[in-house]
């Protein structure tokens, strides 16, 4: 609603707007929503607040999820980590928790995404863009004087979750009980690998399926401080999606695993407050906030409506962001520290949980220590210096953000309603749906850089002079570190029960066969009895098969 | 000996591919569609390719030129791969590296014989170019005989 003044005053600016700028183009953010030059309660009126934005932690749940938000507690700064050997991983991330990082979280290797031990890889490739972390020993090493207790854990561990299974035959080991342990699976949306992920595809859809199931049982029961589930739109996002499509797809993998929960019998308040998402952040300052706004808003919504979830926990959208490093330029690489601020500032005013920023040196190599430091720098910058913090979800009430809210709302549920009729995520991957979306949506964008109607800075824009001077580097692994690691990893084989090892083995085997036993119980299992995660792997793709993703070219 | 076809008319074949362990294939995937939409004939794989398997490939499929996109480190194949090239006879097959590729690495590409390194934010009509520009040398460069 306006008033009649303010309806002649509109006029009256909008044939002054058209006076001074009679060419103006029409401008569209990355999610092709068209974006006008002033927004008014024309667009939102505030008389809509109530349904729309309510207050954080109760009711529609667009102002953010607690009601204290990052007044009572600021987002968890989780800067990956990946270096070489355990030993050099572990060092790495005591200096990270010395200077302010207060969760942790482990990248290996590239070998292990493919489910490879050391000995089965070109040693070139060892340890160049994470830790190589092959069985419980390793895991040990890895962790060794960090308190697992009292730190959550963010693993980049895809299904079979082998490295998980590494922590708790660890946790055993020190004596640390498996309740007291908390974290997330960050690698556990195996849709999401297999339609924008290939690195870390390694079983096919229907055993992925099984396993993850298993797991959240198993986690449930035994280790019930874990986030089983991490529903990953940053694949799809940095894959080419748009930001409303990355959200929209997203919910509907979080509502193909919840439906898939159900069908094992699980209630939906058992498992939804352990669902948590993972979140891409571009340079699109305004239209990131508006996603993740939208996004809580329609996930609260289909947790309640599509689901019946009763516990107010069920309808929390938790959400872990990273900086885009599709947004980072390689030319003049010290701008990116400017990028990662922004793309920081819109995951926080998007009311995230917990934050990675990028290395300015993303599109370089393996970030350096340097970059590695001011990421985190940055964090603390925007948090202490910046009052991000003081006032929960600042921007809310704006014209803009809360048109721009509900229009990728509008997105969001166009999308969910295309899959739905499609049979849901798993058949709209499987048919190579949403694959076909994303790659569409991937060569549009491509092609308004191209044609420098979007413009990257340095990039095809305001280009100088190159200085490969800026351009320091991550030195690769010392080959005399990986050659020791290999040695450790044969004396480690050669050195366990080898009956307990095949005795596990036939377990996983037997489990995987029957359809009533917990495969991930027999992967935990086996990996106290010190099977590697390639034996694992390999043992479950002979069963489950390994399944090429489907490429849409 | 049948005449070669002119060289200002050929269809460039290029092999797009990736070879070792990392899987992010959204720039080899514009890459084939920026080379087919310029009239070239494409040859795409998935990801992790065996440097054996491309070397099969250039052979069975009359490859111009290899574009291998590296994103994670597997550049550091490439020696080995351009090894292999020659041991199986096809010095003359030219081969383009795109990706994440540091400077000290782009030296050590370049003296093992690999072309030209695209990297990030690399421009459609450079690489276009670049490609075409080789594919007519490798088309140029007498042909190997082999004796089987």
């Amino acid at each position: 609603m306006t008033d009649k003044k303010t309806d002649i005053e509109n006029k009256q600016w909008q044939e002054n707007y058209k006076k001074l700028l009679p060419d103006d183009k029409a401008r569209s953010n990355r999610s092709n929503i068209k974006i006008k030059p002033l927004y008014t309660p024309k667009d939102w009126d505030s008389n809509r607040y109530a349904d729309e934005l309510g207050f954080p932690g109760q009711g529609p749940m667009t102002r953010g999820i607690y009601p204290t938000m990052h007044r009572g507690q600021t987002w968890s700064q989780r800067q990956l980590i990946g270096l070489a050997t355990p030993e050099l991983y572990n060092a790495r991330v005591k200096q990270m928790i010395a200077i302010g990082a207060n969760a942790l979280s482990m990248i290996p290797c590239n070998s292990i995404y493919r489910g490879l031990d050391v000995d089965e890889v070109d040693p070139v490739l060892l340890g160049t863009c994470g830790v190589t972390v092959n069985t419980v020993d390793d895991m040990a090493r890895c962790l060794d004087g960090i308190p697992i207790d009292k730190m959550s854990i963010g693993l980049n561990d895809p299904i079979p979750f082998t490295m998980l299974a590494q922590v708790l035959a660890h946790a055993k080991n020190i004596g640390v009980p498996w309740e007291k342990l908390t974290g997330t699976s960050n690698q556990s949306d195996y849709i999401s690998h297999f339609v924008a992920n290939h690195m870390f595809y390694r079983i096919a859809l229907k055993g992925s399926r099984r396993i993850q199931m298993d797991q959240i049982i198993f986690l449930k029961e035994h280790c019930p401080g874990w986030n089983p589930i991490s529903i990953v739109g940053q694949h799809m996002q940095q894959a080419g999606a748009t930001p409303a499509e990355a959200m929209g797809l997203t919910l509907c993998t979080g509502i193909q695993y919840a439906k898939d929960c159900i069908e094992r019998g699980l209630e939906p308040d058992a498992f939804l407050p352990r669902f948590t998402f993972f979140f891409d952040i571009s340079i699109s300052f305004f239209e990131e906030i508006a996603k993740f706004r939208a996004g809580r808003r329609v996930w609260a919504r289909l947790t309640k409506e599509r689901f019946g979830a009763k516990d107010p926990k069920s309808s929390r959208f938790k959400f872990h962001c990273q900086t885009s490093g599709v947004d980072l330029t390689r030319v003049q690489p010290l701008n990116n520290i400017a990028r990662v601020a922004i793309q920081g500032m819109a995951g926080i005013l998007g009311g995230c949980q917990s934050m990675h920023t990028d290395g300015y040196d993303e599109a370089l190599s393996c970030p350096t220590e340097e970059a590695a430091l001011i990421s985190v720098a940055t964090q603390n910058i925007l948090k202490d210096e910046a009052g991000m913090t003081d006032v929960i979800d600042a921007l809310g009430g704006s014209y803009y953000l809360e048109t721009l809210t509900n229009q990728m709302e509008e997105q969001i549920e166009a999308i969910i309603a295309r899959i739905d009729e499609a049979g849901g995520m798993f058949e709209a991957v499987e048919s190579g749906l949403v694959q076909g979306m994303i790659g569409e949506s991937s060569m549009a964008y491509q092609e308004k850089v191209d044609s420098g109607e979007h413009k990257i800075v340095g990039v095809n824009a305001y280009q100088i002079e190159d200085d490969p001077t800026l351009r320091k580097t991550q030195p690769w692994p010392d080959q005399d570190d990986m050659t020791r690691q290999i040695e450790l990893f044969g004396q480690f084989k050669e050195e366990r029960d080898q009956a307990e090892v095949q005795r596990a083995l036939d377990n996983l085997v037997a489990a995987a066969r029957s359809d009533d036993q917990n495969v991930y119980e027999q992967i935990v299992q086996a990996t106290m009895s010190n099977v590697t995660q390639g034996e694992i792997i390999s043992c479950l793709r002979e069963e489950f098969g390994f399944g090429h993703p489907l490429v849409m070219a | 000996m049948v005449e070669s076809e002119s060289v200002e008319t050929i269809i460039p074949r290029i092999l797009v591919t990736k070879i070792g362990l990392d899987g992010h294939d959204r720039g080899s995937r514009i890459i084939a569609a920026w080379l087919r939409d310029a009239g070239m004939e494409v040859i795409y794989t998935a990801p992790w390719q065996k440097i054996s398997t491309v070397v099969k490939l250039v052979k069975e499929e009359d490859v111009d030129v290899i574009g291998l996109s590296s994103l994670a480190t597997d550049h550091l194949l490439v020696p080995k791969l351009m090894d292999a090239l020659r041991e199986g006879g096809y010095q003359h097959v030219r081969v383009v590296v795109g990706g994440i590729v540091p400077d000290a690495d782009e030296a050590i590409l370049l003296d093992a014989g690999v072309s030209r390194v695209f990297h990030t934010g690399s421009a459609k009509e450079e690489v276009v170019q670049w490609v075409g520009k080789f594919a007519k040398e490798a088309r140029k460069a007498p042909a190997v005989v082999t004796f089987e």
